[in-house]
C-alpha cells in the first residue's frame, strides 16, 4: 500500500509541471497583457512612457523564458508573487475568496451525498416501481436545470414571498454563523441539487449492477438480512464510481461556480477566475489554474486510495 | 386716535405673523429649503474594485469612487455650478499678470487622517511633484497635462507657488482634477509607493476595511476641516460586476446609488419597481463615441473615403431612436455639446456628416467613394467591443448607416484583449473607439487627435504636423475668442476637411437613485463630486 501510495505521488509532479508550461503559455498567447487593459478600458489618455514603465515595473519587459523561470522559482519556495492587477501578494487575494469557496463546495457536497446515496439506492432496489420514476425524474430534472437559473428562482422566491434577500456580504462561520449560513445555504442548495442528480443515477446504475452480482446472490442464499446484504456487500462495493463523481464535482466547484458566484453576488475563487483571465492578471490565473489542478490531483489520489481502501483487488495490481 | 392706530398696527401684526405661519405650513416639503440630516451610511455600487487606491496612478473610476471621500484636494468643481472652480484646501489663490505664478493660500488647521499630523503647503508640493516630476519607477498617469509647470514651492507653511513656462487658460482647472489627491509629503519622502495599498488623506470619511472583490467600508472624519461635513456616518462601496445585478441592487435598495450611472432599460426597471422612491438624474456626459478609421490602410488614406464614411451617418436620427435605448443621445464635434468651447449647432452642422439633409450628405458621400474608385459592394470590416452598452447598439447603427452608402461592412465583435491589441497594432479598417475625460477642458479633449506618436491614443494612426501647431496655440492662447477660433479651425480639419477620424454621439448620464439620497448632483462625469462630503440621507 505504501509504494501505491509513493508512485502516486511521484506521478503528481509531471502532471503539475505540465499545467504550468501550459497555462503559462496559453496566457501569453492571449492578446494584450494587465497594463494594456487596466488603462486602455476608461478611454482616457495615458502616455506611451508610463506603459512602458508598467510593464517593465510587472517585468513584462523580460524574456518570456525569464517569467517562467522566475515563476517556477517562487513556486519552488512557495512564493506566488504578486497579482499584477492589485500588487497584492496573490496568497493574499485568494485566502479572502478561498474560505468561501471551500465553504460552497463542502455544503454542496454533503447536500448531495445525503440526497443521492439514499435517493438512488432506494431508486435501484424499487427498480420499475413508482417510487422509482419519481426519483429519476427528480434527478433528471436536476440534471437538465442549470445551477445559475435555480439560484435565480431562489432569490426571486425570496424576493416575493419573504420581501428577503441573502446578505450580499461573506461573514465567516466562525464569526456570525446565522449570517454565514443565510447567505451560503442558497448556493450551496442550488449547486447541490445539480450534484445530487449526477451522483443519483450513478448510485442506482451501480447499485443495480452489483445487486446482479454472483457474490449477493451468494450472501442472500447464505440467509443473510437483505439490510444486512445491501449495507454491508452491495453499497460498499457500489460506492467506488460514486465516490468518483463526489470527488470529482468538489474538485470542480472550487474554481468552477462562475455564474452560480455571480448570481448571488458571491466573492469566490471563480469569479477571481474570470477576472483575472479578462484582465490578464498572468500571475493570478497562473496560481489560479496551480491551486485548481493540484485540488484535481488530490481528490483524484485520495479517491484511488479509497478505491484502494474499498477493493483491495486494486492494490494488488 | 393715537390708541386705535396702534390697536390696528397690532392687528395688522397678528394678522400678518398668522398669514406667515399659515403660508408656511401649507407650503409644500420641498418648497422649503431642506435642513440636511446627519448620520445613516451611504451604500453605492461599483462596477469594480479599484486596481490600487493611488489617485496619481489610476484612471479607473472604481478608484474614485470608493476612494475619493479619504482626501481632499486643491480645487475642486463646485456642484452647483459646474464648471466653477471652488478652494477645496486651498482658501484663496492669485494670478500674477503674466499668467505664469499662481499663489495659492492654504486653510490652516487641517488634519490628516491619524488626528495628529497637520497639512501644510509642503505636503501639497510633495505631492504635485509627484504628479509632476514623479521619481524614478514611479507613475503618474496625468503627468502630461502639467507640461507648462515649471516647478512647484511651498515658501511657508500655508503657501504654495507654481511657476509656469507659459500661460496656460487649462491649469486653474487641472488643478481641480478629482485624481489629484493631496498626500502626506513625510510618507512620499520615506516610500513614494505607499499610497497604492494604504490610506491615509484628510477628506471627509476615514477607511475602514476593503476586502478585496467584495466592499469597502468609511466612516465620517470628526475632525474633517469644514465644520458641519460631512452628514452621512459612514458608507459602503459594494463591488458587483454585473450590470443586472448592479441594477437589482438599487432596485431592491440594497445599493442606494450607482454614481456611474445605468442604461434607459436599468433606469426604468428601477423607476417601475420603485415609483417615486426613485429620483432620476440625468444629463451630459464628457464621453463620446468615435470611429478610427486606419489612415495608413487603402483605401482609407484617401481623404474622400474618411468623408464618405462620416457623411453616411445620420446622427440626428440616431440621438433620437438610440437615446431610447442606450446613452447615447448628443450630437457632438470633438467637445462636449453645451460646453464653453464645443461648436453651436449652426456651426456643427456645416461639417461633414453633421448635416441635417442627410440624403444630400449621403449622395455627396457616393459621389465622393465613385470618384476615389471605391466600388459599390466593397467590403470592409468595423471592429467593436464586446459590451452591450453603448457599444453594441451604435456598431449595428453604423454598420447599417454604410449600407445605405453602398458599401458591405462586416461587424466584427471581439473580447476586450484581442480588441485592444487590434486597435494598438492598426490591425482594422475601421474600429471603435471612444474617450472620456473629468472635465470640459480642451487641452484635454484635443490631445487624442494630434500626430500618431505624438498622442498615444491617436489610433487612426495619421500624421498631422498642423493639427500639432494648432493645438500647441490654442494651449497657449491669450483670450478666449482666440482660443475659441484656433479650436474650431482645429475641428473643421480634424473632422471635415481630413475625416481622419470622427465622433458618432455623445453619451448622456442616467442617474437613477433612491430619493432619500440628497446633497449629491450629477456633474457632466463621473469622476467628479465623489468626495460625499455634502451627501446626507433623509429619512423618506
Amino acid at each position: 500500500m505504501h509504494r501505491y501510495i509513493i508512485k502516486r505521488i511521484l506521478f503528481m509532479i509531471p502532471t503539475i509541471l505540465g499545467v504550468m508550461f501550459i497555462v503559462f503559455v496559453l496566457m501569453r498567447v492571449l492578446p494584450g497583457d494587465a497594463v494594456e487593459i487596466r488603462y486602455a478600458e476608461e478611454g482616457t489618455f495615458v502616455s506611451e512612457e508610463m506603459l512602458v514603465q508598467e510593464r517593465a515595473r510587472l517585468g513584462l519587459d523580460q524574456p518570456i523564458w525569464h517569467q517562467f523561470v522566475k515563476w517556477i522559482w517562487g513556486i519552488v519556495r512557495l512564493d506566488f508573487g504578486i497579482s499584477m492587477w492589485t500588487g497584492r501578494p496573490i496568497t493574499h487575494e485568494i485566502k479572502i475568496r478561498l474560505e468561501l469557496s471551500l465553504q460552497v463546495a463542502l455544503m454542496a457536497t454533503f447536500f448531495a451525498t445525503l440526497i443521492a446515496i439514499p435517493l438512488g439506492t432506494m431508486a435501484a432496489l424499487k427498480q420499475d416501481t413508482w417510487v422509482d420514476y419519481v426519483i429519476r425524474i427528480f434527478s433528471i430534472a436536476g440534471l437538465a436545470t442549470p445551477s445559475f437559473w435555480l439560484g435565480i428562482l431562489m432569490i426571486l422566491m425570496l424576493l416575493i414571498y419573504f420581501k428577503w434577500l441573502p446578505p450580499m456580504f461573506f461573514t465567516s462561520l466562525w464569526k456570525d454563523p446565522g449570517a454565514n449560513l443565510s447567505q451560503l445555504i442558497w448556493p450551496a442548495l442550488a449547486v447541490g441539487y445539480r450534484y445530487s442528480a449526477t451522483a443519483t443515477r450513478m448510485t442506482r446504475s451501480s447499485v443495480l449492477e452489483v445487486m446482479r452480482e454472483d457474490y449477493i446472490r451468494t450472501a442472500r442464499a447464505k440467509g443473510l438480512w437483505e439490510k444486512i446484504v445491501i449495507t454491508r456487500h452491495a453499497l460498499k462495493n457500489a460506492m467506488l464510481p460514486v465516490i468518483t463523481v463526489i470527488g470529482l464535482e468538489f474538485a470542480f466547484l472550487i474554481g468552477g461556480l462562475v455564474v452560480t458566484e455571480q448570481v448571488f453576488n458571491l466573492n469566490g475563487i471563480g469569479k477571481l477566475f474570470v477576472q483575472s483571465i479578462a484582465q490578464r492578471d498572468y500571475t493570478m490565473t497562473q496560481t489560479l489554474v496551480l491551486l485548481v489542478a493540484i485540488t484535481f490531483i488530490v481528490v483524484n489520489f485520495v479517491v484511488d486510495i479509497l478505491y484502494a481502501w474499498l477493493d483491495p483487488r486494486i492494490r494488488y495490481q | 386716535m393715537r390708541k386705535g392706530n396702534d390697536l390696528n398696527i397690532a392687528r395688522l401684526i397678528v394678522g400678518a405673523a398668522l398669514i406667515t405661519i399659515l403660508a408656511l405650513a401649507f407650503t409644500p416639503a420641498t418648497m422649503r429649503a431642506e435642513e440636511p440630516v446627519y448620520g445613516g451610511t451611504l451604500t453605492f455600487a461599483v462596477a469594480k474594485d479599484p486596481p490600487s487606491y493611488d489617485g496619481h496612478r489610476e484612471t479607473t473610476f472604481a478608484m474614485i469612487h470608493p476612494v475619493a471621500p479619504h482626501y481632499s484636494i486643491l480645487l475642486k468643481f463646485d456642484q452647483e455650478n459646474y464648471p466653477k472652480i471652488l478652494g477645496d484646501v486651498a482658501e484663496s489663490w492669485k494670478i500674477s499678470e503674466d499668467g505664469l505664478t499662481y499663489t495659492f493660500k492654504i486653510r490652516k488647521g487641517i488634519k490628516f487622517h491619524d488626528g495628529k499630523t497637520l497639512l501644510t503647503a509642503r505636503d501639497i508640493k510633495a505631492t504635485y511633484d509627484k504628479i509632476i516630476f514623479p521619481p524614478e519607477g514611479v507613475s503618474s498617469a496625468r503627468k502630461g497635462s502639467y507640461a507648462m509647470v515649471k516647478s512647484v514651492e511651498a515658501p511657508s507653511d500655508d503657501t504654495v507657488v507654481f511657476h509656469l513656462k507659459w500661460p496656460s487658460p487649462s491649469f486653474l482647472a487641472n488643478l481641480a482634477s478629482p485624481w489629484n489627491f493631496i498626500y502626506n509629503g513625510d510618507i512620499l519622502a520615506k516610500d513614494p509607493h505607499w499610497y497604492e495599498k494604504n490610506i491615509m488623506g484628510t477628506g471627509p470619511f476615514k477607511f475602514v476595511e476593503h476586502v478585496p472583490g467584495s466592499h469597502w467600508v468609511a466612516k465620517r472624519n470628526e475632525d474633517y476641516f469644514m465644520k458641519g461635513r460631512p452628514y452621512l456616518d459612514g458608507y459602503r462601496a459594494i463591488f458587483i460586476k454585473s450590470t443586472s445585478a448592479r441594477v437589482a441592487a438599487v432596485r431592491s435598495g440594497r445599493a442606494l446609488i450607482e454614481f456611474r450611472g445605468f442604461s434607459p432599460a436599468g433606469r426604468d426597471d428601477i423607476v417601475k419597481a420603485q415609483g417615486d422612491k426613485i429620483k432620476v438624474q440625468e444629463g451630459p456626459w464628457i464621453c463620446y463615441l468615435s470611429v478610427a478609421v486606419n489612415n495608413t490602410r487603402y483605401p482609407f488614406d484617401d481623404p474622400r473615403v474618411r468623408r464618405a464614411l462620416t457623411l453616411a451617418l445620420d446622427r440626428w436620427e440616431a440621438s433620437k431612436t438610440l437615446s431610447k435605448i442606450a446613452i447615447i443621445k448628443y450630437v457632438g464635434g470633438i467637445l462636449r455639446p453645451g460646453s464653453e468651447y464645443a461648436a453651436t449647432e449652426e456651426e456643427l452642422t456645416q461639417i461633414a456628416g453633421f448635416s441635417k439633409d442627410i440624403e444630400a450628405s449621403r449622395k455627396e458621400a457616393r459621389r465622393l467613394l465613385k470618384e476615389a474608385g471605391v466600388e459599390e459592394g466593397s467590403k470592409f470590416t468595423f471592429k467593436n467591443r464586446d459590451l452591450p452598452m453603448p457599444y453594441e447598439p451604435m456598431g449595428i447603427f453604423m454598420v447599417d448607416q454604410w449600407r445605405k452608402i453602398g458599401l458591405d461592412v462586416e461587424l466584427k465583435v471581439e473580447e476586450t484583449g484581442p480588441f485592444f491589441g487590434d486597435r494598438k497594432k492598426g490591425d482594422f479598417d475601421m474600429i471603435m473607439d471612444w474617450e472620456c475625460g473629468f472635465m470640459d477642458e480642451p487641452d484635454l479633449q484635443l490631445y487624442k487627435f494630434l500626430s500618431h506618436g505624438v498622442s498615444g491614443s491617436n489610433y487612426s494612426r495619421y500624421k498631422d504636423p498642423v493639427l500639432d501647431e494648432l493645438y500647441e496655440k490654442q494651449a497657449r492662447a491669450k483670450t478666449k475668442e482666440e482660443r475659441r477660433k484656433l479650436i474650431r479651425t482645429f475641428e473643421k480639419r480634424v473632422l471635415d476637411e481630413q475625416a481622419y477620424t470622427f465622433p458618432t454621439l455623445w453619451w448622456f448620464k442616467i442617474n437613477p437613485h433612491w430619493a432619500k439620497v440628497r446633497g449629491w448632483n450629477q456633474l457632466p462625469s463621473h469622476y467628479l463630486n465623489q468626495d460625499l462630503r455634502d451627501v446626507w440621507l433623509a429619512e423618506k
